[in-house]
């Protein structure tokens, strides 16, 4: 792919259809909005990557800033109107594994030290704790189980998306679903290193869960996370694995029609935030939603940017934990919570530990504590559960 | 230099300036052929305040100014000739203003005619304006600093004549209004009945002032929107067919295209002609009257109406349409541009000889794309070729077509639009000589120290 891209990257004819929604209501590309330098918008990271291939442009900082304040968001690919759009995001990170070559390890601080911590300690978040803490209560996987509960990094370390674990576990487990998670034994799932471009890790890293899961005898795969349900749905079976995958809400979606799961009248204005990863990547965009019709008296509110023009919170690729596009009033989660607030919303419903760390922090810059709360689809439907 | 950053670091805020080597590197250029000149600084102004700081600085310590919208003429026309500050206008995006009754609108001066869009199909469906087929994030003023056509050109002209008032930092660093706005709460009116000091600022891509604000004209947007598309092999036909359909009345935009590839478009000139109407009967009955007015031809066998099938009309619906940027991509290059002269409707068939001419002669992929001003007043003929930007013969080659299709149509009496500088110096050389001077001297008067976007229309 690395060497495919330096063949195609001078394509890109920087018309910025990219950067916007397929409304055009509103540029759409979280590093640009956050930015406003076409630098970063995808067709300035298209045309420095190929300055650089051409020696016009040399690595330093700023260029490797404006490389990774890329989110793989894939908001371009879908509106890219040219037949490559589809390759885009892969064009920006194989560029990203490419320079790491050539430009000898050359890559930006906060990126160098996430990489760091996943190799040496198995997670971003600098977590020195047992990962499978959080799990207290919540059944280990063991030979014969229907479901691995795969929470990953998030689930296992940060505090907000630990709950979201918990919540989701507490449901299966309320809905008599054999399941059982890995706890300490869990690994990483390796997306975020392969979009840094950190290919040999990442082949590491999912080669050790496909061996580790074969041992075990899974058959089924429930990722909380839409990074991880992408990478081992999309991405592992090329390296062997061939287990099912599905996203945690998908599950949820079958247990509420099946009447596993009932919900009693719940009152509730709530937006609902398309993760990258599950829309976007994967083209899932009803059935989180139909998990939240499914509670009598919610009302779902739509944002403006929704589905395939939703925007994204700014986490991915990483930045979830190394935040490049933090420290400022356009910083997309802060954008993306005023989107919420503004469509009249009470709760912001996400899919996805990223989103959830990320807009959350954002409900706090903005100052609307008292006025949104962001709350994923497991915690809500655990509230509103009849038990 | 340093104190330079740091005086405009106080004027935009910091993380809005930059002098970096890939910011100044991007900036020199845009999607089209033009030679590149890096900027020495990049900056995100957010407001007219910080457009007249940075101006006042600029005279100061005389260096150039040159300001961007989308970046998206083609012909370098923001390309910093001499350095200086490159003004990204595109953070001065606010819609301010749409009166629905008197049918016009006022958005600050780096607002794309994307938003443009979006703005008025939710907030006010029954309006619109002048979309030009330019990729969605070019601005509206840099539409009207280049005299811009878009779909109601045929209509109601160039954007630049849909201008309604105009706020203008000038190039020694005042904010000035023009037209109604000048003296009343309202901007209906770029000038009339006051002098109209609106040519002043549209069409001079910038070296005059920069405009911070524009009020420009929206005009009904009908329920429904329909295409009929007219193909004939006899390019010699087209004016007079033109003259009859104008003559209609009726019709929204005619543009004209001509390309070799696919096949099957070969040798065919097709005139997609939109109508609009509120109800069904009306616009059958603007159909009945095209195809009444163009029965001769049919008749005749000299040119019919052609079926578009379903899956491909949305292409020719879509506003902005997509397809001609696609003309980049055709032969996976990345790189299109054309020449665009506004010339008379009746060297329409000159031009398209001419263009597959330079196509065969120089080896290249072409395509004709021609959109009627006016009721036959005049158009724009665009040479329009395709490159590949790892290919530096065949851009070269594409540099020497578009020199002689603007040779070629200056000779036939056209002018070149959005010129590039070299044909801003043909068109001066060919210019009435008093003509000239009054430019001079408005160029003298307006910018004395010669900063705003130097090398471009430079009166020796
Ligand atoms: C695929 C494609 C299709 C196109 N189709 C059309 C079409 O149908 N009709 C049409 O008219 N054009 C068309 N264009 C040409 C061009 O893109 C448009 O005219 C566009 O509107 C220019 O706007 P911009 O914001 O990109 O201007 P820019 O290129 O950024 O600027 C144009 C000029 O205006 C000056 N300028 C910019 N902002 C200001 C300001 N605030 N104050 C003073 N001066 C300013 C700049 O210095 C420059 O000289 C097309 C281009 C492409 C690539
Ligand atoms: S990525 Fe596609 S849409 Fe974006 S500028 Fe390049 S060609 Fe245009
Ligand atoms: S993937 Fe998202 S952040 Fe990255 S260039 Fe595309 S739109 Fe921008």
């Amino acid at each position: 792919m690395a060497e495919d891209y330096t063949k195609q990257i001078h394509r890109c004819f920087n018309c910025g259809y990219c950067k916007f929604d397929s409304t055009y209501s509103e540029f759409n590309c979280p590093s640009y909005v956050r930015f406003r330098f076409d630098t970063y918008s995808t067709s300035g990271r298209l045309w420095l990557i190929n300055a650089w291939l051409r020696g016009e442009v040399q690595w330093d900082e700023h260029l490797g800033e404006i490389l990774y304040t890329c989110v793989t968001c894939r908001n371009c690919a879908e509106q890219c109107i040219m037949r490559f759009s589809n390759d885009l995001v892969d064009w920006i990170i194989a560029a990203r594994r490419d320079m790491m070559e050539k430009e000898q390890g050359k890559i930006p601080q906060r990126v160098g030290s996430f990489l760091e911590e996943i190799y040496r300690i198995g997670n971003p978040l600098k977590a020195r704790m047992p990962r499978g803490e959080w799990a207290d209560g919540v059944p280990g996987y063991s030979k014969g189980a229907e479901y691995l509960l795969y929470v990953g990094c998030l689930g296992s370390f940060d505090g907000k998306a630990r709950e979201m674990a918990k919540s989701i576990a507490t449901l299966l487990g309320l809905a008599g679903v054999s399941f059982g998670v890995l706890g300490d034994d869990e690994g990483c799932c390796g997306n975020e290193v392969r979009t840094l471009g950190e290919q040999t890790l990442f082949e590491l890293l999912a080669n050790n869960n496909i061996q580790q899961f074969r041992e075990l005898g899974v058959r089924k795969v429930i990722a909380i996370s839409p990074h991880s349900y992408h990478a081992m749905k999309n991405l592992y079976p090329a390296l062997g694995a061939d287990f099912e995958v599905l996203h945690y809400t998908q599950l949820l979606e079958q247990l509420v029609r099946d009447g596993q799961l009932k919900t009693r009248d719940t009152q509730a204005k709530v937006a609902y935030h398309d993760p990258c990863y599950l829309g976007r990547y994967n083209g899932i965009y009803d059935t989180p939603r139909q998990v939240l019709r499914g509670v009598p008296g919610l009302e779902l509110v739509e944002m403006p940017r929704e589905r395939q023009d939703a925007f994204c919170c700014g986490g991915g690729s990483g930045n979830f934990a190394m935040d490049l596009l933090e420290g400022s009033r356009d910083s997309p989660n802060r954008v993306r919570v005023r989107e919420a607030y503004e469509s009249g919303a009470a709760v912001l419903a996400v899919a996805c530990p990223s989103c959830l760390t990320m807009l959350t922090s954002a409900v706090e810059s903005e100052g609307l504590d008292d006025k949104l709360v962001v709350s994923d689809i497991g915690q809500i439907l655990k509230q509103a559960l009849v038990t | 230099m340093a104190d330079i950053s740091s005086a405009l670091t106080e004027i935009v805020g910091k993380g809005y300036v930059s002098q970096q080597a890939q910011e100044r590197y991007f900036y020199s250029q845009d999607p089209g052929l033009m030679q590149p000149h890096e900027p020495d600084y990049v900056v995100l102004p957010a407001s007219a305040d910080e457009v007249q700081r940075v101006v006042k600085l600029a005279n100061e310590q005389k260096i150039p100014v040159v300001p961007r919208g989308g970046g998206l003429s083609l012909t370098g026309l923001a390309i910093p000739q001499r350095g200086g500050i490159l003004v990204d206008m595109r953070r001065m995006d606010r819609i301010l203003e749409v009166n629905e009754r008197a049918r016009y609108a006022v958005v600050e001066g780096g607002t794309s005619e994307g938003r443009i869009i979006a703005y008025l199909e939710r907030h006010h469906p029954t309006l619109r304006h002048s979309i030009p087929d330019a990729p969605p994030q070019a601005t509206l003023v840099g539409n009207a600093a280049i005299h811009g056509q878009g779909r109601l050109a045929q209509q109601y002209g160039f954007t630049s004549d849909m201008v309604t008032g105009l706020e203008v930092v000038l190039p020694t660093g005042e904010l000035c209004k023009i037209g109604s706005c000048s003296m009343s709460p309202y901007w209906f009116s770029k000038g009339p009945p006051l002098p109209d000091m609106s040519g002043l600022f549209l069409g001079w891509i910038g070296t005059s002032g920069i405009i911070t604000k524009i009020g420009f004209k929206l005009y009904p947007r009908k329920k429904l929107r329909d295409v009929e598309t007219f193909v004939t092999d006899l390019p010699d036909l087209i004016p007079d067919i033109v003259f009859k359909l104008t003559h209609l009345e009726m019709v929204e935009d005619i543009n004209i295209w001509f390309q070799p590839l696919p096949l099957m478009f070969k040798g065919n000139h097709h005139m997609d002609i939109y109508l609009t109407g509120d109800t069904d009967e009306e616009l059958e009955f603007k159909r009945r009257m095209v195809w009444n007015a163009l029965s001769e031809y049919i008749e005749a066998k000299d040119g019919g109406f052609m079926w578009l099938m379903p899956d491909v009309k949305p292409t020719f619906m879509e506003m902005p349409q997509k397809s001609i940027a696609r003309f980049a991509d055709v032969r996976k290059g990345g790189g299109f541009q054309y020449a665009g002269p506004i010339i008379l409707v009746e060297k329409y068939p000159d031009c398209a000889r001419k263009t597959e001419e330079l196509g065969s002669k120089y080896k290249l992929g072409y395509s004709v794309m021609a959109r009627m001003i006016g009721r036959g007043h005049c158009m724009m003929f665009g040479f329009a070729f395709t490159f590949n930007r790892a290919n530096s013969d065949e851009m070269d080659r594409v540099r020497k077509a578009l020199d002689e299709a603007i040779e070629f149509s200056l000779e036939h009496g056209g002018l070149p639009w959005k010129p590039t500088v070299d044909e801003q110096r043909a068109a001066m050389d060919m210019m009435d000589p008093n003509t000239l001077k009054l430019f001079g001297k408005l160029r003298k008067a307006l910018d004395p120290n010669g900063i705003m976007n130097p090398g471009n229309w430079e009166v020796s």
